[in-house]
């Protein structure tokens, strides 16, 4: 963001940009530049609160009347608590999947399909109440996104299957979709948990996760570059590759 | 919890030792009076529409968001080291357009551009030169004259 920012402020717009990480904005020193103290992924702090993303953004837009730079300002506040979450201590999914196992290939593609089916109604009601979705950037139905990854587990000459999109991208891409329609079902419930939690129950209470493991396990053994670095960073984050509490096999 | 003495160690010294693209240039642009600022919103978190190009590792191009489309945007970036679950409950948390129309609203900006962009923010930024200094001149041509960058 930084170098964007001064490659546009020599084309002759006024930037101000939010930085996560202090230390980059400062090597790179863009002319106005917000530190801001909250996680990654949450650069304007927490959702639904817009009161405090106003104030985010308005203290960025206060920079611009600073008569000369670069500057570097710190935003005073932390991040509220998450107000679409409790603190998530002990939640537990109300659908109650069995217990996610390292199956054959087609038990646990049966299983992730279960899975999809009985997180559907409250998929739905997430659809309801925000009125959007951030499933959809592989254009696959979520079904049909696990389909692709069980198949190409199981044999990696499986094709794209979308059009002009390369094997990697559409492997990464339906990953991300199932992700995201577990997390929005699984949070449109009644008393969801905090985001750790929820991230807790995917990594190790669902067999989606177990899927992206396996789809991850594969991916490493690839001799195409670009599949490869799927599997080696874009697939399982940090908690997805802790060893999951109580892995039955089977 | 942006601050690297709060993350998980691994990432934290995966961006302590990250090392800094040069990007050399200090221009500086004296905006105009707040009230006739025209604003666009810039993000890194590798956002399209469903039915856009994907992003990909390496990608240095932009996907152009109109202003009516914003709530429908997905999210494409490579790095599964951030968290997503705010953006799954509220686009505003990384893409604040409906926040930006509130201070057109309130006067503290000038309008809102009709379209918005996004960059996948894990490419060198040397490598977006071109297609930057090209989005400047994109910009311009929607009346643009400010862009608030938000990574992710």
């Amino acid at each position: 963001m930084s170098g964007l920012a001064k490659f546009l402020e020599d084309e002759g717009l006024a930037t101000t940009l939010i930085a996560l990480v202090r230390q980059q904005a400062e090597d790179v020193s863009p002319p106005r530049a917000l530190w801001v103290p909250f996680p990654l992924g949450r650069p304007f702090g927490v959702p639904n609160d817009a009161p405090f993303q106003i104030r985010v953004l308005k203290s960025a837009l206060a920079l611009l009347d600073r008569s000369s730079g670069p500057i570097l300002e710190d935003f005073p506040e932390d991040a509220p608590a998450d107000p679409v979450a409790d603190d998530g201590e002990g939640w537990v999914c109300p659908v109650n999947f069995p217990k996610p196992v390292a199956a054959s290939e087609g038990e646990q593609l049966d299983r992730v399909l279960a899975e999809i089916q009985e997180l559907a109604p409250w998929y739905e009601v997430s659809l309801g109440l925000r009125g959007r979705t951030t499933v959809g950037a592989s254009g696959l139905k979520t079904e049909d996104a696990a389909r692709y990854l069980a198949s190409f587990a199981a044999d990696m000459m499986t094709q794209s299957p979308l059009e002009g999109v390369a094997v990697a991208d559409a492997l990464r891409l339906s990953a991300e979709d199932i992700k995201a329609y577990y997390f929005e079902a699984a949070t449109a419930q009644p008393g969801s948990g905090s985001p750790q939690a929820v991230l807790q129950w995917f990594w190790f209470e669902t067999q989606a996760a177990e899927l992206i493991r396996t789809l991850r396990d594969v991916c490493i053994t690839s001799k195409d570059p670009a599949i490869f670095d799927v599997g080696d960073f874009m697939l399982v984050d940090t908690l997805g590759d802790t060893p999951a509490p109580g892995m039955t096999s089977g | 919890m942006a601050r690297l003495e709060d993350m998980d160690e691994g990432l934290a010294s995966f961006l302590r030792d990250w090392e800094t693209p040069d990007v050399p240039g200090s221009a500086w642009v004296t905006p105009p009076p707040a009230g006739e600022r025209r604003v666009a919103l810039i993000s890194s978190a590798g956002l399209k529409l469903p039915g856009d190009r994907p992003f990909s590792e390496g990608s240095n191009d932009y996907r152009a968001i109109p202003a009516e489309r914003a709530g429908d945007v997905v999210m494409d970036h490579i790095s599964v080291s951030h968290d997503r679950t705010g953006f799954h409950h509220d686009v505003n948390i990384v893409f604040p357009l409906e926040r930006l129309q509130e201070l057109a609203k309130e006067g503290v900006i000038g309008s809102v551009a009709d379209f918005h962009y996004s960059f996948m923010g894990a490419t060198n930024p040397n490598e977006m030169e071109a297609k930057a200094r090209q989005l400047a001149g994109v910009m311009k041509a929607d009346g643009v004259n400010t862009v608030v960058l938000a990574p992710v």
